[in-house]
């Protein structure tokens, strides 16, 4: 099995004429996902040439993307000025997930879209993120497909490069994935670990979890707390930014330590107290997940 | 980014905030001539991005003119944590009979605008938080509708008894979460909001914070940066879009990724090593960030090795290799080079650096610590 995302999802990409939603069209149809639409204004009609042959449609609208295409995932590559009112289309336009890729959303921008997405009941993830993948089966944004294999490890985390260090160690050492989430490293973002948590805890191929943290909130801090009252396969968890000097932004605009909040040393204290095997380096990510699984 | 006292007086005053008048003085002749016009007394406050300003000696009352220029003489140039103090503000005394704290930040568990306020004005509201929590009312905001009228109002009455009081914090509160929404900002901060004896309630210090993501439809606000009060490795690398952060050790990292750049800097140290920096060089390959990113690493003196950390998923790792080499061909980089690449096109990469007499690894491991065992011999 797999979380949010299998073969039977079907995506459009907004901003697929970009330079990004281009490029990693062609990558997502190379992996094996349905793309089925495209939507750039002022391109409707369009086709997009996405390699191996396929033709995608492209239309002005999601709206009208989903009326003739039967739609149901969304992947955002657009400009940061244009990507809330992006993932706010999706939401109108009915579609069941939204990943929105592009970094640089401004925070006052997404609280609006965060709560559009809510009262609709989609699931959004990111901005900001990676993306997601299940092994063999489908990918939506741009986790490289070839570092991961299928198998019973669900992975979640706010990085990208560091995951995928992650997971192609997990992959070379045999051990697959159900599905390898990026929830994105804004400070306001849709999906969380908790929800991906969840996704995980009922899927019933998912034997072992991986939690990649950093600096930044308290989101990691509530999963472990989940984790401990809710999880009952072995969690292996690392946080990013120990040596993090406080109220500095890390790259990802939710990475900043404010104040005394979102430590590294916090989020592994709360970590170990929820009975998750904590990482020191991210080879040990592998090692750890090795022993959960029995291995 | 983190803006002055005086601009974020600037953005209050346009929002309508009552705020005493003021200059800024980049000389004492300017502060003693400022100090006249505002009619002798004054404050005279250094202009840095640092707490603490006052118990630093940053922040002085004068109670003349030539008393002003005096003060101003000796913060101008002053050092307050590690910043040195280009200009100062001058503003008239106030006389103060209560001092409150309001302010409004980004909630992220909430995803919402919060309010807090506290009639503990003055000093810091984490301390407040921590020692008389009973003392802060907080407010969360639906930013689909704003602050309500009756929400102001309720966080304007836990501020004062006087009905007059009240009134004019309510405007104020709503004022504030005007500026804090036009300018998006991810903190807008009063302290102190005072009470004169004629019964004014006033702004006298301010702290706000902006969204840097949001630059690109606030072009004054953005000019608001000051460039004397980062790093210039940190100028530089933002003009070369790289993400950078100058810290105090001597293994110089360039990474792509946020995560993975933090996790290198960590494992650094737990090699024993410290970081000189946080650089992520982004998805691009582009070989000019290449050479940006070496040519900031190596202008700080204190590197003794440089730490390349690459997972190419969407980065390709020749990519990197070419840039590596185009920038020991453009500069001349005389401290040693430790390079790590694996995924997208890694043979190439290794094919390529090893022509240019490079040797890479593909174990991040085995490569922090060499770089760590490096920088401790030289």
């Amino acid at each position: 099995m797999s979380v949010f995302i299998d073969q039977s999802t079907r995506v459009v990409v907004q901003g697929i004429t970009g330079r990004d939603g281009s490029f990693h069209t062609h990558q997502m149809v190379a992996y094996g996902t349905q793309v089925v639409a495209g939507v750039t204004p002022g391109k409707g009609g369009q086709t997009f040439e996405a390699g191996n042959g396929a033709r995608i449609p492209v239309f002005n609208t999601v709206e009208a993307a989903v009326r003739e295409t039967g739609a149901n995932a969304s992947a955002i590559y657009v400009p940061p000025p244009f990507a809330a009112s992006a993932i706010m289309e999706a939401a109108d336009a009915g579609v069941a997930l939204i990943v929105g890729i592009t970094e640089g959303v401004p925070v006052q921008d997404m609280m609006t879209a965060s709560a559009l997405v809510q009262d609709k009941g989609v699931r959004l993830l990111g901005p900001n993120c990676p993306g997601l993948i299940s092994p063999g089966k489908s990918k939506v944004g741009i986790i490289p497909g070839e570092i991961t294999i299928p198998g019973p490890v669900g992975v979640v985390s706010r990085s990208g490069t560091l995951t995928y260090e992650a997971v192609n160690q997990l992959t070379q050492a045999g051990i697959g994935q159900t599905t390898c989430v990026g929830i994105g490293g804004d400070p306001i973002i849709g999906t969380d670990f908790i929800d991906c948590l969840e996704a995980f805890a009922a899927d019933g191929e998912t034997e072992a979890v991986v939690i990649i943290g950093e600096i930044g909130g308290t989101d990691e801090q509530d999963a472990a707390r989940w984790v401990k009252d809710n999880l009952n396969v072995p969690v292996v968890g690392f946080i990013a930014g120990q040596t993090a000097p406080p109220g500095r932004t890390m790259g990802h605009a939710g990475a900043i330590i404010s104040g005394s909040e979102g430590t590294a040393d916090e989020k592994i204290r709360t970590f170990k107290e929820s009975g998750i095997a904590v990482a020191e380096r991210p080879v040990d990510i592998r090692d750890l997940v090795k022993e959960g699984l029995g291995l | 980014m983190d803006i002055h006292e005086y601009q974020a007086k600037e953005l209050f005053t346009e929002a309508g905030i009552p705020v005493p008048p003021g200059e800024v003085a980049t000389t004492a002749d300017e502060a003693e001539d400022i100090a006249r016009r505002l009619g002798g007394r004054v404050v005279v406050k250094a202009q840095v991005h640092a707490g603490g300003r006052g118990k630093a000696g940053g922040v002085k009352l004068a109670d003349s003119p030539e008393a002003a220029r005096e003060y101003a003489s000796a913060i101008l140039g002053m050092e307050i944590k590690e910043l040195i103090v280009k200009k100062v503000l001058v503003t008239p005394v106030e006389d103060i009979v209560s001092e409150a704290y309001v302010g409004v930040l980004i909630d992220r568990a909430n995803q919402a605008p919060l309010f807090m306020v506290s009639p503990e004005g003055g000093v810091d509201i984490e301390q407040v938080a921590e020692t008389n929590p009973d003392a802060i009312r907080k407010q969360s905001v639906d930013p689909r509708y704003g602050l309500l009228p009756h929400q102001a109002y309720a966080l304007a009455d836990f501020l004062y008894d006087d009905p007059k009081l009240v009134r004019q914090a309510t405007k104020i509160v709503g004022q504030l979460y005007d500026a804090f929404t036009k300018n998006s900002c991810s903190l807008a901060e009063i302290n102190p909001l005072i009470v004169t004896p004629q019964g004014e309630v006033k702004a006298i210090d301010a702290k706000v914070s902006i969204d840097e993501n949001a630059f690109y439809r606030l072009p004054r606000v953005e000019a608001y940066r000051d460039l004397d009060a980062e790093p210039e490795s940190e100028s530089r690398a933002r003009e070369a879009e790289l993400s950078y952060v100058k810290l105090d050790g001597n293994v110089g990292c360039c990474v792509n990724g946020a995560g993975l750049a933090m996790a290198t800097m960590d494992l650094v140290k737990y090699y024993g090593g410290e970081p000189a920096n946080f650089l992520d060089i982004g998805g691009s390959s582009n070989p000019d960030k290449v050479v940006a990113a070496l040519q900031i690493i190596t202008a700080d003196p204190s590197v003794k090795a440089i730490l390349f950390n690459i997972f190419g998923g969407i980065t390709r790792c020749d990519d990197v290799a070419n840039g590596i080499v185009e920038a020991t061909r453009r500069i001349d980089i005389k401290t040693p080079i430790v390079i790590r690449l694996t995924g997208t096109n890694e043979a190439e990469a290794l094919e390529i650096l090893g022509e240019a007499g490079f040797s890479a690894h593909t174990s991040m491991d085995e490569v922090v610590q060499k770089a760590v065992q490096i920088a401790a011999q030289a």
